[in-house]
């Protein structure tokens, strides 16, 4: 069924690292406690962009995500207060469970199984032998017929959020 | 020879030896990891005393010189006296991310010298995002600064720490801007093509502006003078590792010194041209010394600028980041993507088969230069237009209060 050999071992491990992590975000008390937890998951991620032979986005996924976004969750979860003990407003756990696992199920039977179940519509696809490397990624970047709408689009949406932020957070001088 | 063989292709040597080659192969590379793994550690132990006898004879005196020969044990000494202090956490802190840290802090750097070609065939691993992987590995040292400064349950450690990351992560946008230019020029991201690239002629020259830019911002990133203040000793009492103490304590100040020293490295196998030198692919061991020889370049000007500038205040170093450098490696990568089309519109570029030889290259170094020395000379024009109306200004001022004081004793002696 499945080979073990090296791959299946790492595969299992940066699952482990992925899946944990979001298990110890959502169980721990601590915020910055969960904030590190998330960075274990994000490395999780990482790994399995390696895996799947996407070195670049696992370098990006290290240096924006880890290097960057959760930094500046840090920095909000410090700049709240009791986050070492904070106070549960809504605890009923039994409905909440069976409200997850309707969710899981639902999403599960409605949106999975048809698109990569035995019989959807992507299900049986071949895995296909061809790797793109960093080069494909940038060219589709800037492809006339291949992303550059967006791409340029996204970098526009950018700008204008680092704009928007430089200005609210300016100080009210002339 | 069959040792030089072996030393150079350890893998084919066992298979011929007898084992079978995926186990040849796991050994061979088991033994690179633990080789990398432990050069720098070893390597730290020698840099902590180069930094202390430099650091010593720019202020005329003479460093450690009694423990061994020319003080070479000092560190030794040091290591052992923090190994036998009492291991001390602090009311509150958190224990785990506490410990956590220097650990962090120590793979973070050593991480970054998976990807450092030693040798034309002695590299970590020859990852083909090389240069991205260490830009990556770099944005992992803020976390470990943020969960020092938080775990410490201090107040100033805190602060420290908001200092520090605000430093850090603004610093390493013209990092990246820097690293581009070379990426250009090679065309790839791995750092062996990137030295293979410079067998005709060092990207230093074809692009000075960035190597200036990727060497400044790397002092800011590895916390060395003049950008001194994320331990700033005599102000905010060592910043975020105000608590550390002990073998932890010695954990963080060995990890600066190999990220600084590990900084130089980079920079030299970037910029200088890695192992590349007369005789350096046919025999490998002069690759590894040339490498020495321009790390030591770069690592030197670092500890010479550290003992002689003074410190900057960090709203300064902010205007600096964001005011002077982000534009500049801006420019710097438009103009060098523009020149590099123009070079291959003019088939100024060499020939494949003749990229090694130096003479080949000159008319492409020469084109990129100029461009380089024109940005470098706005650059300049622009900083010496901003400085002079700022000092005008306040010469101005300067003159008005002199002329309203002059006036009221006027009219106060009257």
């Amino acid at each position: 069924m499945v080979e073990l050999n090296i791959q299946t071992f790492v595969f299992f491990l940066f699952s482990l690292f992925t899946l944990g992590g979001g298990l110890g975000v959502a169980t721990t008390r601590n915020l910055m406690h969960a904030a590190l937890w998330l960075i274990l998951s994000l490395f999780g991620v990482a790994g399995l962009f390696v895996l799947l032979s996407a070195p670049f986005l696992a370098a990006i996924q290290v240096l924006v995500y880890i290097g960057a976004i959760a930094i500046l969750i840090i920095f909000a979860v410090m700049l709240t207060r009791s986050l070492t003990s904070l106070r549960t407003l809504f605890n009923r756990p039994a409905m909440s469970a069976i409200a997850a696992i309707l969710l899981f199920l639902f999403l599960a039977v409605g949106v999975i199984l048809p698109v990569w179940g035995q019989n959807g519509t992507q299900g049986n696809l071949p895995v296909s032998d061809t790797v793109g490397s960093t080069a494909d990624l940038g060219v589709a970047l800037v492809d006339r017929n291949q992303y550059v709408l967006p791409f340029e689009v996204a970098s526009l949406l950018l700008t204008a959020a680092m704009i928007g932020a430089i200005v609210i957070a300016r100080d009210d001088e002339d | 020879m069959p040792v030089g063989d072996c030393l150079n292709n350890f893998s084919a040597c066992l298979v011929r030896g007898g084992a079978s080659p995926d186990i040849a192969n796991f050994i061979s590379i088991l033994l690179g990891v633990v080789l990398v793994a432990t050069v720098p550690l070893v390597t730290v132990i020698f840099l902590i005393w180069v930094e202390r006898k430099f650091a010593a004879r720019v202020q005329d005196r003479l460093g450690p010189n009694r423990v061994g020969p020319f003080g070479l044990l000092q560190t030794i000494a040091d290591a052992l006296k923090m190994l036998s202090k009492e291991d001390i956490t602090p009311i509150g802190a958190d224990r785990f991310i506490y410990n956590l840290a220097p650990i962090i802090s120590f793979a973070a750097v050593i991480l970054m010298w998976a990807v450092v070609p030693f040798t034309a065939q002695h590299i970590g691993a020859d990852l083909s995002i090389g240069i991205l992987y260490f830009i990556a590995v770099a944005s992992i040292g803020t976390v470990k600064i943020m969960v020092a400064g938080w775990s410490s349950n201090n107040k100033y450690a805190l602060l420290g720490a908001f200092r520090t990351i605000a430093l850090l992560l603004s610093y390493e946008v013209p990092l990246v801007l820097a690293l581009l230019v070379p990426v250009l020029i090679a065309g790839t991201m791995s750092m062996q093509g990137i030295v293979r690239g410079q067998l005709g002629m060092w990207y230093f020259f074809m692009a000075p502006v960035a190597a200036i830019i990727f060497f400044v911002a790397n002092l800011a990133e590895t916390g060395r003078s003049p950008f001194d203040l994320l331990e700033a000793e005599s102000e905010i009492i060592a910043g975020y590792n105000i608590e550390y103490s002990g073998f932890k304590w010695g954990i963080f100040m060995a990890s600066e010194f190999l990220h600084a020293f590990t900084a130089a490295l980079l920079a030299a196998v970037i910029f200088l041209g890695g192992w590349s030198g007369p005789l350096a692919e046919q025999i490998p061991i002069l690759g590894f010394f040339y490498l020495g020889l321009k790390t030591a370049i770069f690592y030197l000007l670092s500890l010479l600028i550290r003992s002689t500038v003074p410190r900057v205040r960090v709203d300064q170093v902010m205007a600096f980041n964001w005011k002077f450098l982000v534009p500049l490696s801006i420019v710097n990568v438009l103009v060098t993507a523009f020149l590099l089309k123009v070079i291959q519109t003019l088939g100024l570029a060499p020939a494949p088969d003749r990229a090694t030889d130096v003479v080949a290259n000159l008319p492409q170094t020469a084109v990129l230069l100029v461009g380089n020395l024109v940005v470098i000379a706005f650059a300049l024009w622009l900083t010496r237009r901003g400085v002079r109306a700022e000092r005008l200004a306040e010469m101005e001022h300067e003159e008005e209060a002199v002329h309203e004081m002059a006036h009221s004793h006027a009219a106060a002696g009257d």
